[in-house]
């Protein structure tokens, strides 16, 4: 069953800054719940934006959504102390967004990772930068597999973020970032792939229905779970459909469940 | 006279097989590789930035612009050699410290160059000591300033800060840019100019090196 994890509650947003600055808890619940509905499978929280604020921020941010919500929270931040804080408030067990290989993220999250539990979303990132070639992005994935399996993260608890980056400034990144994921699937078929999807129609027009088409490509390469909006009613009626497409959905009971709410239709 | 309109629009159209034939048309007309260049390719450019600040075109077709100008270039170089060098601007361009993005760095730079700079760009993840050594070495006149993470803003204004230690200041123009950066925060940092994309950021660096 493929995983959304709703991207909403970001302080780089304007509105969510404006309600964090103001505590406007309406705001905030109104959207959790939203997101929720719309079928999420987990809740993004990043209070990075106002800085000096985060940990105030993010400690409010889990006191106004964690009473409304049942989905589990994905903690996300540069900043261990941050996630710290954030991982002792937690009511159940919480995504950890992100580890890379970037040696200063790295070095500071091995250690605040270690001895917990929890789901870990791992970019392909690494201080060279972005990757170059599909290779380069699973023996990434692979290196970030054996860093947290060696601290006792099991395969199914990590999330591996291939990076999609744009088609516009280099049309081979769709297919080679496509073949990565293949290629990591095939080396640890109960590893999951996430990541936000945009960045594959950076430059041109019309980006949602980029987005759309590639997230179905994405899912028969091997992704099954996304960070993106669940607002969004077209890709969630995309995804819906191509998972049960793909199979995961039994007796097609979700789409048709879909159709009947009015949330999916030709 | 030759048409450099036509050379203009051929450009803009991305018809490598007739801004050849016009080029080369031009050159045995006895018009000189600097006037193709500057009122023929140069000014096309401007156009591409234009229509790429208004949204009538997109990356791909800019980035398809500027492979179509860089075949003309080569037939022109030689020739530009003979006739001298002409003033230009020295760009210095890169993106700071702990951010590792470059895609937008490089569409700027590419941009600053078709419209006739003379672009050093010198990566990403840079110190704010090495804008400065850069600065000196490049003799810049322009510094352009990438961030594509809110998390690395900060490098920005730091960069900026050691530019102004160091003295050089005066000397040089400063262009921010990248996806979180905003006007009121190149006011803020004190910086001289900020652009929201790589058509616009070519238009500022002309007006500020004028």
């Amino acid at each position: 069953m493929f995983e959304v994890i709703g991207e909403r509650i970001n302080t780089s947003r304007k509105k969510v800054q404006a309600a964090v600055a103001d505590r406007d808890a309406d705001y905030i619940v109104d959207d959790v719940k939203k997101q929720q509905e719309a079928g999420a499978a987990f809740i993004d929280v990043n209070a990075g934006a106002r800085i000096g604020h985060e940990d105030e921020d993010m400690k409010w941010l889990l006191d106004t959504i964690q009473p409304v919500v049942s989905l589990p929270l994905a903690l996300d931040s540069p900043d261990p102390a941050v996630l710290e804080l954030a991982f002792n408030m937690v009511e159940s067990e919480p995504m950890v967004n992100s580890i890379s290989l970037e040696k200063d993220r790295f070095d500071t999250m091995m250690p605040f990772l270690e001895g917990k539990t929890c789901k870990i979303v791992a970019l392909c990132m690494d201080d060279a930068g972005m990757p170059a070639s599909s290779q380069d992005i699973i023996d990434r994935a692979d290196q970030l597999v054996k860093d947290l399996t060696g601290i006792g993260f099991p395969v199914s608890s990590i999330y591996v973020d291939p990076l999609v980056q744009p088609i516009s400034t280099d049309i081979t990144k769709g297919v080679m970032v496509l073949d990565a994921v293949r290629g990591i699937k095939a080396q640890y078929p109960e590893i999951h792939i996430t990541g936000g999807l945009s960045n594959i129609s950076y430059g041109l027009p019309q980006r949602k229905i980029i987005n759309r088409t590639f997230i179905t490509l994405m899912m028969s390469a091997g992704m099954d779970s996304a960070i993106i909006d669940p607002l969004d009613e077209k890709i969630m009626a995309t995804i819906v459909t191509a998972d049960m497409l793909l199979g995961n959905d039994s007796f097609c009971m979700n789409f048709l469940k879909g159709v009947r709410a009015g949330s999916i239709e030709s | 006279m030759a048409n450099y309109d036509a050379i203009m629009e051929a450009l803009v159209a991305c018809d490598q097989e007739k801004l050849t034939s016009l080029v080369n048309g031009a050159l045995e007309e006895g018009a000189s590789a600097n006037d193709i260049l500057n009122k023929g390719l140069i000014a096309g450019m401007d156009i591409v930035g234009e229509k790429m600040e208004s949204g009538e075109m997109f990356i791909p077709e800019v980035l398809m612009t500027a492979q179509t100008m860089s075949v003309c270039l080569e037939t022109l170089k030689p020739l530009l050699g003979e006739e001298g060098d002409t003033v230009t601007t020295n760009v210095l361009i890169g993106t700071v410290k702990g951010d590792l993005h470059d895609i937008g760095k490089n569409l700027v730079a590419m941009m600053l160059e078709s419209g006739g700079m003379n672009v050093h760009n010198i990566g990403v993840d840079i110190d704010p000591q090495e804008f400065v050594r850069y600065i000196k070495e490049t003799d810049a006149d322009i510094v352009c300033l990438s961030a594509l993470l809110t998390t690395t803003m900060p490098a920005m204004k730091e960069t900026i800060e050691a530019i102004s230690e160091s003295g050089l200041r005066d000397q040089v123009k400063i262009m921010v840019g990248g996806a979180p950066v905003t006007q009121a925060f190149a006011d803020e940092i004190n910086a001289d100019g900020f652009a929201p994309d790589a058509g616009s950021a070519a238009k500022l660096a002309k007006a500020l090196a004028a």
